[in-house]
């Protein structure tokens, strides 16, 4: 094997627990006859690996030596593991080839940390610099932003970047202590903040100015761990909204703990990565920052957890009973936004449709309502589709009766036979 | 019930419609000549087609729709599916039909049709524009085959030469064989001649191929390997992203 393959398979194996893809919400247009567009700003997935996630960058590490020990990550200093580190003009013709094929969308590249913050940092930005300048390169370009490095880089890294990332890691500032006692969340803080305000100051100015260059288009994410801290929750969605108001977050990921260590501070190396809970917490994401929901609302200290049985949606609405039934004719769209069933898609279908005279059942379930669940919440043209006065515990029954839950078949514990 | 044929093309259907409404008929279906099968007592006659009456039609839609609609409207005929025109002249009767802009109208079931399949088809445009898979000629030339559901080449050109405007390249859509090809300057139509010998699939080795092209095949089948986490296992969930009609096309699937 060649060593440029080499270092791919290590430097690819060691960057792929970062959960974000996201290769949306740029506006580099290809203005100059080069390469790429990232107009108008939608994603593209190329592949999906057999774990189900999609492929959309080339994520890698420009190395995975560093002198950090965070318990949770495979790079840590003190793991017995294969090292590597790719030049600059390694990742530069990796990325430049694999877009002209069309497998990417472009380049996600973290690192870890070598020597220092600002040593690790100015080579993330030379990479970047080398694609824009020399190569007229319009793809997308994610990068880390390393903590500790200075306003200097961190500006520059945002010239050429379309998003730039900082990861909390750990919800809690407990789980922080516990598994990565080296970092600390100020630390991650300062360069979230800095960035943000940048980003406020450059917009301000755009508005006076005619050229003042792009600045991190499509803005800032994060990510968390979950699972590896003991950590509830209502204290990763609280962080998370904190983040998103704080901070105008495009983005907070939350990357299930894959266990790779058998450190007796983290779950065992035989512990499931908690994929059911990561998604509800997706779902619960979903619900805060597109259908109104307040985090209170869905995570408080009578509920900490999320419902796993059934989703965040339907659990709030049966804990909610007396908000119920909503007119679909006549309710305000974000009223009907609450309903378990409906989604953005068939919101705006509503929306549209019911100006145009008022909508039955069939008309729903066309629309792609889900009925089944949405009929306790609703009335329409027709009146109401279920007369009884069901208990929420009733209507939970009849739900979980009917459903069949993709995940009891693809995770339960208990193993099959045929 | 009487049925017309149109040759195949948009302008041929338009055109045939704007004979609907000259010849006040609602008794006839319209048909691509190409597909139609001839039933027993069937009474058919082929309209030619009549550009001018074509462009009046869509004249009269464009006043009436935004640009976004209009889209999908051509959508639905990039579709190709049997009998599509029915829902197609069902829509467009709506439109003239109705004082205000019925675009919304999503109650109306012509109106639901024609949004929901031209979310199938923009779908399929979509994943054209995420499997595409170039193979560099050693004539410099960026090559890939697709054979997608839908019509969608038509709909992918301007994607591709927006971002790859400094390349030559080609996607041939092997089922409907023709093809797109841009030549720094603009995408044009093309129909290729293969050799009696040729291999329809893909092959990496071979005297067509640049020299560098097996190097970075084989690199970016390590990065799609090395990417996958193991114990979050989930083929399902692939499958439901990229259907297997898919993988022979792809790079990272078919030496997998």
């Amino acid at each position: 094997m060649e060593r440029i393959q080499e270092k791919l398979a290590i430097l690819a194996d060691a960057a792929k627990y970062d959960a974000s893809c996201a290769s949306s919400g740029s506006n580099r247009k290809n203005t100059t006859k080069g390469l790429g567009n990232a107009h108008p700003g939608m994603g593209i997935c190329h592949s999906y690996t057999a774990d189900g996630r999609c492929v959309s960058l080339l994520k890698i590490l420009l190395t995975n030596v560093c002198i950090y020990d965070c318990a949770y990550c495979v790079s840590r200093k003190s793991n017995d593991i294969k090292r590597a580190a790719f030049t600059v003009q390694e990742v530069v013709d990796l990325t430049i080839n694999f877009y002209r094929r069309n497998y990417i969308e472009g380049l996600f590249l973290s690192s870890g940390i070598f020597k220092d913050p600002d040593y690790t940092m100015e080579r993330l930005v030379r990479v970047a610099k080398k694609l824009r300048t020399e190569h007229n390169f319009n793809g997308y370009i994610h990068l880390k932003a390393i903590p500790g490095a200075s306003d200097d880089l961190m500006r520059e890294a945002g010239l050429y970047a379309d998003r730039l990332s900082v990861n909390l890691e750990l919800p809690t500032d407990a789980g922080l202590k516990l598994l990565a006692p080296e970092k600390s969340r100020p630390a991650m803080i300062q360069p979230i903040q800095f960035l943000k305000n940048e980003i406020i100051r450059l917009d301000d100015e755009r508005k006076v100015l005619k050229k003042v260059p792009t600045f991190v288009p499509a803005g800032q994410s994060t990510q968390v761990i979950v699972g590896a801290a003991g950590e509830s929750d209502m204290e990763i969605m609280h962080l998370a909204s904190r983040f998103y108001r704080q901070f105008a977050l495009k983005r907070v990921y939350y990357s299930g703990y894959v266990p790779i260590s058998s450190d007796n501070r983290l779950p065992g190396l035989h512990s499931q990565v908690p994929l059911l809970r990561e998604n509800r917490l997706y779902q619960a994401d979903w619900l805060m920052r597109f259908y109104g929901f307040e985090p209170q609302e869905l995570l408080n200290d009578t509920h900490p957890n999320l419902d796993t049985d059934i989703d965040p949606k339907l659990s709030w609405a049966l804990r909610n009973l007396d908000s119920f039934p909503v007119d679909i004719n006549k309710a305000d769209k974000m009223l009907i936004a609450r309903v378990p069933g409906i989604g953005m898609e068939s919101l705006r279908k509503i929306c549209a449709a019911r100006m145009h005279g008022p909508l039955g059942w069939d008309q729903l379930k066309l629309m792609g309502v889900q009925l089944n669940k949405a009929k306790y919440f609703i009335t329409c043209k027709a009146g109401a589709l279920e007369r009884r006065d069901l208990t929420s515990e009733q209507i939970r029954q009849q739900l979980l009766a009917q459903s069949h839950s993709k995940w009891v078949k693809a995770h339960s514990p208990q193993l099959q036979l045929f | 019930m009487t049925t017309w044929l149109y040759d195949g093309s948009f302008d041929g259907f338009l055109s045939a419609v704007f004979d609907l409404y000259w010849q006040k008929k609602t008794d006839v279906v319209i048909r691509k000549e190409q597909d139609h099968v001839k039933g027993l007592f069937e009474n058919v006659i082929f309209m030619p087609t009549i550009t001018a009456n074509a462009d009046r039609v869509w004249a009269g839609l464009t006043k009436k729709l935004t640009e976004a609609v209009l889209q999908q409207l051509f959508c639905c005929y990039l579709s190709e599916l049997p009998g599509e025109e029915d829902n197609m002249v069902g829509f467009i009767r709506h439109v003239f039909a109705s004082e205000q802009d019925v675009s919304g109208d999503f109650g109306n079931k012509y109106v639901l049709h024609v949004t929901q399949l031209s979310r199938k088809v923009h779908r399929e445009k979509h994943r054209m524009e995420a499997f595409v898979r170039f193979q560099l000629t050693k004539d410099n030339i960026y090559y890939s085959l697709v054979s997608p559901d839908y019509n969608v080449l038509p709909l992918i050109a301007r994607h591709f030469k927006e971002r790859y405007a400094d390349q030559y390249w080609i996607i041939y859509d092997e089922r409907r064989r023709f093809g797109i090809y841009y030549n720094l300057d603009k995408v044009e139509t093309i129909r290729l001649q293969f050799n009696a010998d040729y291999d329809p699939h893909y092959h990496t080795t071979g005297n067509v191929w640049a020299p560098e092209e097996e190097l970075y095949q084989r690199l970016w089948n390590t990065y799609f390997k090395e990417a996958n986490i193991v114990s979050r296992r989930n083929p399902r969930l692939q499958l439901q992203h990229m259907p297997r009609r898919y993988w022979k096309y792809l790079t990272e699937m078919r030496l997998g």
